[in-house]
């Protein structure tokens, strides 16, 4: 699976599709967002592509522990760095999004915060694998920690923006996220069979180059 | 004769400012879109220039995932 080649053909294929159809198709005329609705596409395909990177991850987290076989600790963490990579990615978009219609690059809207607060927790699990030398060890105190860290992203960004008032859709004050009243079939269908998929699959073929160079350094570590 | 085309005339020009009038509301009513430009056939020029930049860096990955390739088959031997 690692090493075929369709999907990555397929990540290219969704991704000119997304492309294509998210600057020429239509879009609903919406105020204050105007055109900046297409960012649907890339803005928020970048947080489901990190959910899904970071659900492989925990999954391979709990798979170290069940089975204590070191490839899943590798998957684990290269699937978290992709997640982390993403969602920077996806922080980033937004601010420069916010700035031009909610006013301001941040504005403390508590799914910045919670997005925020999610992000760091994820980068002190790459400082504390950082900190432990012995492999086991290691493996096993991250795993461990990446478990807690998926469990975060609950509150921090899927309870918690929407028990508050949040500029973000799917708040208080704005309770419809994927309804009728934001965006309509013609946006949907580029967004989960164009974007969502498309990039994740991007992310994926990053990250297993990156587990294939972790699988031949182990290799010439041991043979070495 | 003079005075009907004299007050034809005022009619019409009335009738135009409230055209001008009933368009004004009309357009503040419709959220701002890139219509025009993109019918100017501008946009293309865009997508065009996004479309390279997303081809060039699947190609520099590709280039990646081959160079990993030969690697994980010269340490296979």
């Amino acid at each position: 699976m690692l090493r075929q080649n369709w999907w990555k053909i397929l990540s290219l294929v969704l991704l000119l599709y997304t492309f294509l159809a998210g600057f020429l198709g239509a879009v609903p005329a919406l105020p204050i967002l105007h055109e900046t609705i297409r960012n649907l596409y890339f803005h928020v395909a970048m947080w489901f592509s990190m959910m899904i990177f970071f659900i492989v991850s925990v999954v391979s987290a709990v798979r170290y522990l069940r089975t204590m076989n070191p490839i899943f600790d590798l998957y684990s963490v290269e699937f978290a760095k992709s997640g982390i990579i993403f969602g920077l990615l996806g922080l980033s978009t937004g601010s420069i999004w916010a700035r031009f219609t909610w006013g301001a690059f941040w504005s403390n809207d508590p799914k910045q915060l919670g997005a925020a607060i999610a992000l760091l927790i994820y980068f002190a699990y790459l400082i504390l694998r950082n900190a432990v030398t012995d492999t086991d060890k290691r493996a096993r105190i991250s795993a461990v920690y990446n478990i807690f860290a998926f469990a975060m992203l609950f509150p921090t960004i899927w309870i918690i923006p929407r028990l508050v008032d949040s500029l973000h859709p799917g708040g208080l004050g704005n309770p419809a996220s994927f309804s009728e009243k934001d965006i309509d079939s013609r946006m949907r269908v580029v967004f989960w069979f164009g974007a969502v998929p498309g990039w994740a699959l991007l992310g994926v073929w990053i990250t297993s180059l990156r587990l294939r160079l972790d699988f031949l350094e182990q290799k010439n570590r041991s043979h070495g | 004769m003079d005075k009907t085309r004299y007050f034809l005339s005022l009619t019409l020009i009335f009738l135009l400012g409230l055209a001008a009038r009933a368009q004004d509301t009309t357009a503040a009513h419709r959220p701002e879109m890139a219509d025009a430009f993109r019918s100017n056939g501008k946009i293309f020029v865009v997508i065009a220039v996004l479309v390279t930049i997303l081809l060039g860096l699947f190609l520099y990955v590709m280039r990646l995932d081959w160079k990993i390739r030969k690697l994980e088959q010269r340490s296979k031997k």
